[in-house]
């Protein structure tokens, strides 16, 4: 307003305006933020921990035998987690002693794509694939993320009669990387029933025998040993 | 002689389009990361492939180290002073206002309850030594059913941890609890702080274990 009252009143081009650079100096803002951002990678972290759902069965002592092998044998995957990163299976419910004594009865294998994985994922195959298949739909916007539980659920129960289910049973000399990476096999290929249980005595015995390790033994076991 | 005219060049970058960068990055940065929880001891987590993001609330952490020993910690400050006063309450213990002040800024707690007192009252820079010291039996949540004794008297008579989580679930009944441990912990350390949680008493059989992602595992 002011100025052009004036340019009014001169009436011409006396009033020369002076051009103005005006130019605020960056250098120190820079500095700043600079010095925020170092912060910023030094003390906070990108990654968000994941987590993996595991649902333990209820310990209780009430159960009675029956109830608590109710899994079909024909289905049933043990694993054993033993030292050093070993890794043996074995496919349904041993019986009698002919089992205890047939060395091939316990499978020697490993973690990752081709040991275990590739086992089981040919044993759920048709559930794997099914799972797949829905997966790929999802990413595709078929459907949402409720919708794809929902229906991933109605797989494993349709399957519920031949899928495999996994025992992991994991030894005193085996690792918590151990238990989460082979609870990581279950969810990578889609088994619908898993748990992690306490070994028998017999499990312990297929360790003792194939390793020669005394320290998968119970103590009882080990004097038993013993006195052999 | 002509005098050489030195111009007077001015040395001004402009700084401006730095700025804009920097402020970019500054921007990225803070609404991508969380800052890091200070942890009295250093875990790495084992890989998975699960993608559950960890639940921001309601969440019980539970760390065990690779010797066993355990600490706990809780996202809410005041369900935190609240689960220590039912915890000390049957000792008969009470906190004045500062070493109330003292637990609620603890990110991470794990000193047997007949220690707590004495150790709230330590400053800042002292309780972090002391928790670093993990030949100190003093250190991390008793999680032992028997009596636990040292030179300089009684540390714990009970299973501390186990009043600690079914205090915590008193105060919240919505508690998810998470259990963070070293990928190298052996497994009967693990098993037996399951062991505790799903046992008669606390009957808890869900729980979260916190894992790093694994990158690419899924093909």
């Amino acid at each position: 307003m002011a100025e052009i009252q004036q340019n009014e009143k001169g009436g011409g081009g006396k009033n020369k305006q002076k051009k103005q650079h005006l130019r605020v100096d960056f250098t120190p803002m820079v500095d700043m933020n600079m010095l925020l951002i170092t912060f910023f990678m030094f003390c906070t972290t990108l990654l968000k921990p994941q987590t993996m759902n595991i649902n333990m069965p209820m310990k209780d002592e009430n159960l009675t035998q029956e109830e608590k092998t109710k899994i079909k044998e024909s289905g049933a995957v043990t694993l054993l987690l033993g030292a050093n990163d070993e890794l043996y299976y074995y496919l349904g419910i041993p019986k009698d002693e002919s089992t205890y004594t047939d060395s091939t009865y316990l499978v020697t294998s490993s973690y990752g794509a081709d040991g275990i994985r590739k086992f089981l994922l040919e044993k759920n195959k048709g559930t794997y694939e099914r799972i797949q298949e829905l997966k790929a739909q999802l990413n595709a916007g078929v459907f949402v993320d409720s919708v794809f539980r929902a229906k991933s659920r109605e797989v494993h129960e349709t399957a519920k009669d031949y899928a495999p289910t996994v025992m992991i049973k994991p030894t005193e000399l085996s690792t918590y990387k151990n238990m989460v990476d082979a609870l990581d096999e279950m969810l990578i290929c889609n088994i619908g029933a898993y748990a992690i249980i306490d070994l028998t005595d017999g499990d312990r015995f297929f360790l003792y025998q194939r390793t020669g390790n005394k320290d998968y033994l119970t103590e009882a076991g080990q004097t038993e040993l013993a006195k052999e | 002689m002509a005098k050489v005219k030195v111009k007077k060049q001015s040395t001004f970058i402009d700084m401006t389009a730095m700025s804009d960068v920097t402020v970019l990055l500054l921007t990225f940065f803070m609404t991508t990361s969380t800052f890091l929880a200070k942890e009295p001891i250093q875990v790495t987590t084992p890989a998975s492939v699960s993608e559950i993001k960890i639940p921001e609330t309601n969440l019980l952490t539970v760390l065990v180290d690779k010797d066993g020993k355990v600490f706990l910690s809780m996202d809410n400050a005041e369900q935190k002073v609240a689960t220590l006063k039912a915890v000390s309450e049957p000792y008969g213990i009470t906190y004045t206002a500062k070493q109330v002040e003292s637990f609620r800024k603890l990110q991470s707690f794990g000193v047997p309850i007949r220690h707590m007192q004495a150790f709230l009252d330590l400053p800042v820079e002292k309780q972090d030594k002391e928790l670093q010291n993990l030949e100190n039996k003093r250190v991390g949540v008793p999680a032992e059913d028997e009596k636990i004794e040292d030179g300089r008297g009684v540390i714990s008579s009970e299973n501390e941890f186990k009043r600690w989580v079914a205090a915590a679930l008193e105060v919240n009944k919505d508690l998810k609890i998470a259990i963070k441990s070293d990928k190298t912990t052996s497994y009967p350390i693990v098993k037996k702080i399951i062991d505790i949680l799903r046992g008669d008493e606390l009957r808890q059989n869900r729980y979260l274990l916190i894992t790093t992602l694994r990158e690419g595992a899924n093909n």
